[in-house]
């Protein structure tokens, strides 16, 4: 190594270096892992940061009951092989209120089956510590947020009120009932995910890969009908397609992209040569301007 | 993006290729309010063609609505992140940027203008190698200038851009340019940078930022992104002695012992002689291990984990080092300080030190003096308030290993944390340790022993130091104390001045909390590595901000 560090070396040092701060300075800290290419970075990172200790913290998955089907195959695979303890958590009362991406329009469903699904879990586990697979690049107000961000007892983020974050030396100090959500891949970008999962020959979701898919297109997004709870509306058909996914979440509300790509290197020349951001995909951001930021304060990731 | 799009298309595995070697450089943005900070890096990610096309859409969606360009698109829509900012048109925190070309990565952060915002300066500076500092042509050096620029050369960054905006409200003038440049150079001299590069630039139009611009004929430098992408960032962190704050012991099963962290300077390889910092202890790198492999040699930079020949005592907040060139080792390090919190520094109050290896109970001693930030000139002062730079004393519970900042970035830094609310307060950078036992003048009453009877302890003009917190010193005493005070003394805490007792045992608190209740006094108390340390003082009644410490006083 008489050569430079390359750029994906010092990420990769850094995320590693938050991962162990975090496992020496917390009592019961999660990871929670949403199964995309960001939480399988996130999880192949803390994997490296322990071995051959196998990570020592749960993973989290809130489950919203809307995920791809082959998300979950894919959750329960990585989980056993890597030897993580996961722990699945539903908000049964929003299951038990019927709330549905269709039912309750997306930012209802998204507040009772992600925000108030991730809170009960924490509270419920009193976990001190979480680790979230955001970056910074992602959307504006995430530019802003502290490595280690400080919550209040209630999972309140307050963006005026956020502790300096100085050298690699981070507060973690909090009283009981607070915790601290914490970002080890901050400072990667979507490139340099890619090229790390690249690199490293880290296992994604299939779904990332081009595939002939069924589909319909609603509201100007192609909707893969991954199970029977996905009604057509009268003018819709059914069409099967080769798509991807640049991001994935609950599939009524995550667009695919017409492709071919079916290899990683083609993935990401066409992330390189594409003209939209990753987020496009995601039926939640376009809500409102700022609407990030106004779920962010009420404790969504 | 701005990548070989040809190369992207026809081989992209040649270009991922070609993309492993690119380094990362961190740098921050800084100069005064309506600079074009804002501007100019939107501009950056833009030029780059790190902003797509629906992020394009909202943009001129929101340069409509709220930009302050008439319609036109205004690039600092894209960094303007929070929507209170949007409202107030202002950058209120540390933004980080990221976009990169075929050279480089680059993670900037946009740091905020105003004059209260200077522990955001200080963060974004903290992790940075390089500072673009803004400055308005028209307006040329200001108070802001000055004061971003000391604190960029406090924090350790050798090189700055100089960058002088809005050109073409000057007609791009070279007189005007060379003038700024020379005032600039003037008042930066003491300052120490490696590198002052001056570059003409108009953020709004893109003169200078990624082309050479056709109106400043007269200029032959690099345009900005040349100089980001060639600057050439030190690696002689990998020349200094080897330092590994050791984070966290991994200890799978009983035949593993690996010492987890990241290397802060140096390179180590097996069988390399390392030394524990506090213990002296020595032993001998066995391996490098990490999934991928063990490693033949590690350097500066790497988070790695150590498992040595020998079974020695090694936890988190340890020091592996050379054995050649042994850190400082001291209960009492000299330091910058930057206060950070609107509450000010109390002198005396024990505070959390944290730093690459430990968290540590500490107080502050004394300040020294105070930095004013516009003249550079010292001044005394007995605390630090919200923003204010000084040089302090400290005294730690217990040795800390050190390295002094301008030595190691990562091993002379710490913050400071208050106890009670948990508020980052501080930064700090180590400038040496004080010799023992000098950082403060304690006052020792020569005490008779007599009997079992409690001796007086007079305080008056004697027990006042001249610098800094006064410390009453009788850990070294056994026995029964009573003390009087002077009506002069009872005065000077009245004005806010407070004072530390060290006692020996619990049984002579007694003493100091009757002397609090006589007089109406406050106290905080600490229990420390020698014995108990008791802060007294008189609580201002209407002082704001009080409240918090409330929770701490009294047993
Ligand atoms: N004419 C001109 N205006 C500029 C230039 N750079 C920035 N501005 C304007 O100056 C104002 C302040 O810019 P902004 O980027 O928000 O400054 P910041 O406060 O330093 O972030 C805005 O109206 C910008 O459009 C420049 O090079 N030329
Ligand atoms: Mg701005």
């Amino acid at each position: 190594m008489s050569q430079h560090v390359t750029h994906l070396q010092q990420l990769e040092a850094e995320s590693i270096h938050i991962i162990r701060e975090v496992v020496a300075e917390f009592g019961n800290p999660v990871m929670l892992y949403s199964i995309g290419k960001d939480s399988a970075v996130m999880l192949h990172l803390a994997r490296k940061a322990f071995y051959p200790a196998p990570p020592p913290f749960p993973l989290l998955h809130v489950d919203t009951t809307w995920k791809f089907r082959e998300m979950i195959q894919f959750r329960d695979r990585m989980a056993a092989e890597c030897g993580f303890d996961l722990i699945v958590h539903v908000n049964e009362e929003g299951g038990d209120r019927g709330v549905s991406p269709f039912t309750h329009g997306s930012a209802l469903y998204t507040d009772v089956m992600k925000t108030e699904g991730l809170k009960q879990a924490l509270d419920r586990y009193k976990f001190d510590a979480a680790f979230g697979g955001a970056r910074r690049d992602e959307e504006k107000s995430r530019a802003k947020e502290r490595i280690f961000s400080f919550r209040s007892a209630h999972h309140r983020w307050d963006p005026k009120n956020q502790r300096p974050e100085l050298w690699n030396l981070y507060n973690t100090r909090i009283k009981p009932g607070e915790s601290i959500r914490v970002f080890p891949l901050s400072n990667w970008t979507e490139l340099d995910i890619w090229q790390y999962i690249h690199l490293e020959n880290i296992p994604i979701v299939p779904l990332y890969y081009a595939a002939v898919r069924p589909v319909v297109e609603r509201d100007g997004m192609l909707i893969m009908v991954d199970d029977d709870r996905l009604e057509l509306l009268p003018d819709e058909e059914v069409q099967y397609k080769s798509v991807r996914f640049r991001t994935l979440g609950c599939y009524p509300l995550t667009g695919a992209v017409e492709s071919e790509a079916n290899t990683l290197p083609q993935i990401i020349q066409e992330m390189l040569l594409t003209r939209t951001s990753e987020r496009q995909g995601r039926l939640i951001d376009h809500d409102q301007a700022g609407s990030m930021e106004k779920k962010k304060q009420e404790g969504y990731f | 993006m701005a990548h070989q799009s040809e190369l992207i298309e026809k081989d992209i595995l040649a270009y991922l290729k070609s993309q492993e070697e690119k380094s990362l450089l961190r740098f921050i943005t800084c100069g005064s309010v309506d600079d074009g900070k804002s501007t100019l890096i939107g501009r950056l990610l833009w030029d780059s063609k790190m902003v797509f096309e629906d992020q394009l859409a909202a943009l001129e969606a929101d340069s409509k609505k709220v930009g302050t360009q008439g319609g036109a698109i205004d690039y600092a829509l894209l960094l303007d992140g929070l929507q209170a900012e949007r409202e107030q048109g202002i950058t209120i925190d540390v933004a980080y940027r990221f976009f990169s070309t075929d050279k480089r990565k680059f993670i900037v952060a946009d740091t905020p203008g105003h004059e209260q915002y200077t522990r955001n300066m200080v963060t974004g500076a903290s992790t940075a190698q390089v500072a673009v500092i803004l400055v308005d042509a028209r307006k040329g050096l200001l108070t802001q200038t000055r004061r971003h620029s000391y604190l960029t050369s406090l924090v350790g960054i050798r090189h700055v851009v100089l960058a002088i905006n809005k050109m073409d409200l000057i007609g791009y003038d070279e007189q005007r340019f060379q003038s700024i440049l020379r005032d600039y150079e003037q008042f930066a001299a003491p300052l120490g940078f490696a590198s002052i590069t001056a570059i003409p630039i108009s953020a709004l139009n893109g003169d200078n930022i990624i082309e050479k611009s056709a109106d400043t004929a007269w200029y032959s430098g690099p345009t900005l992104m040349e100089y980001l992408e060639t600057v050439q960032i030190e690696t002689e962190n990998r020349e200094k002695p080897f330092r590994l704050p050791v984070q966290w012991v991994n200890r799978p099963h009983l035949d593993f012992r690996g010492f987890c962290g990241t290397i802060a300077s140096g390179v180590i390889r097996p069988g390399d002689e390392l030394q524990v910092a506090s213990s002296g202890r020595a032993s001998r790198v066995e391996r490098i291990v990490t999934m991928n492999g063990d490693l033949t040699e590690a350097v500066a930079g790497q988070a790695i984990t150590l498992t040595l020949s020998d079974e020695i005592d090694i936890s988190r907040g340890d020091l592996l080092t050379t054995p050649e060139t042994p850190p400082l080792y001291t209960r009492h390090p000299e330091a910058h300080l930057v206060w950070l919190h609107d509450e000010a520094l109390q002198p005396g109050q024990i505070y959390l030190v944290k730093t690459a290896t430990a968290v540590t109970p500490g107080r502050v001693t004394g300040v020294q003096y105070v930095v004013d930030v516009n003249t550079l000139e010292q001044k005394q002062a007995p605390t630090l308030g919200l923003n204010e730079i000084g040089v302090a004393s400290l005294e730690l519970d217990r040795p800390v290993s050190f390295d002094t900042y301008r030595q190691n970035r990562d091993t002379g830094s710490f913050i400071l944390i208050d106890r009670f609310t948990n508020a980052t307060v501080a930064a700090g950078m180590v400038i040496a340790a004080s010799p023992s036992g000098t950082g403060e003048q304690a006052f020792r009453p020569e005490l008779e022993l007599n009997g079992l009877q409690p001796r007086i302890v007079m305080l008056d003009g004697a027990a006042i130091s001249g610098q800094g917190v006064s410390v009453v010193e009788l850990s070294q005493d056994t026995g029964l104390f009573e003390f009087e005070m002077s009506d002069s003394f009872f005065e000077y805490l009245g004005k806010g001045n407070r004072i530390l007792f060290r006692l020996r045992d619990v049984a002579q608190l007694e003493a100091v909390a009757r002397l609090a209740y006589d007089r109406e006094l406050s106290f905080e108390f600490d229990r420390t590595a020698e014995g108990i340390s008791i802060l007294l003082f008189k609580r201002l009644i209407s002082g704001g901000g009080g409240t918090s410490r409330d929770e701490g006083t009294g047993i």
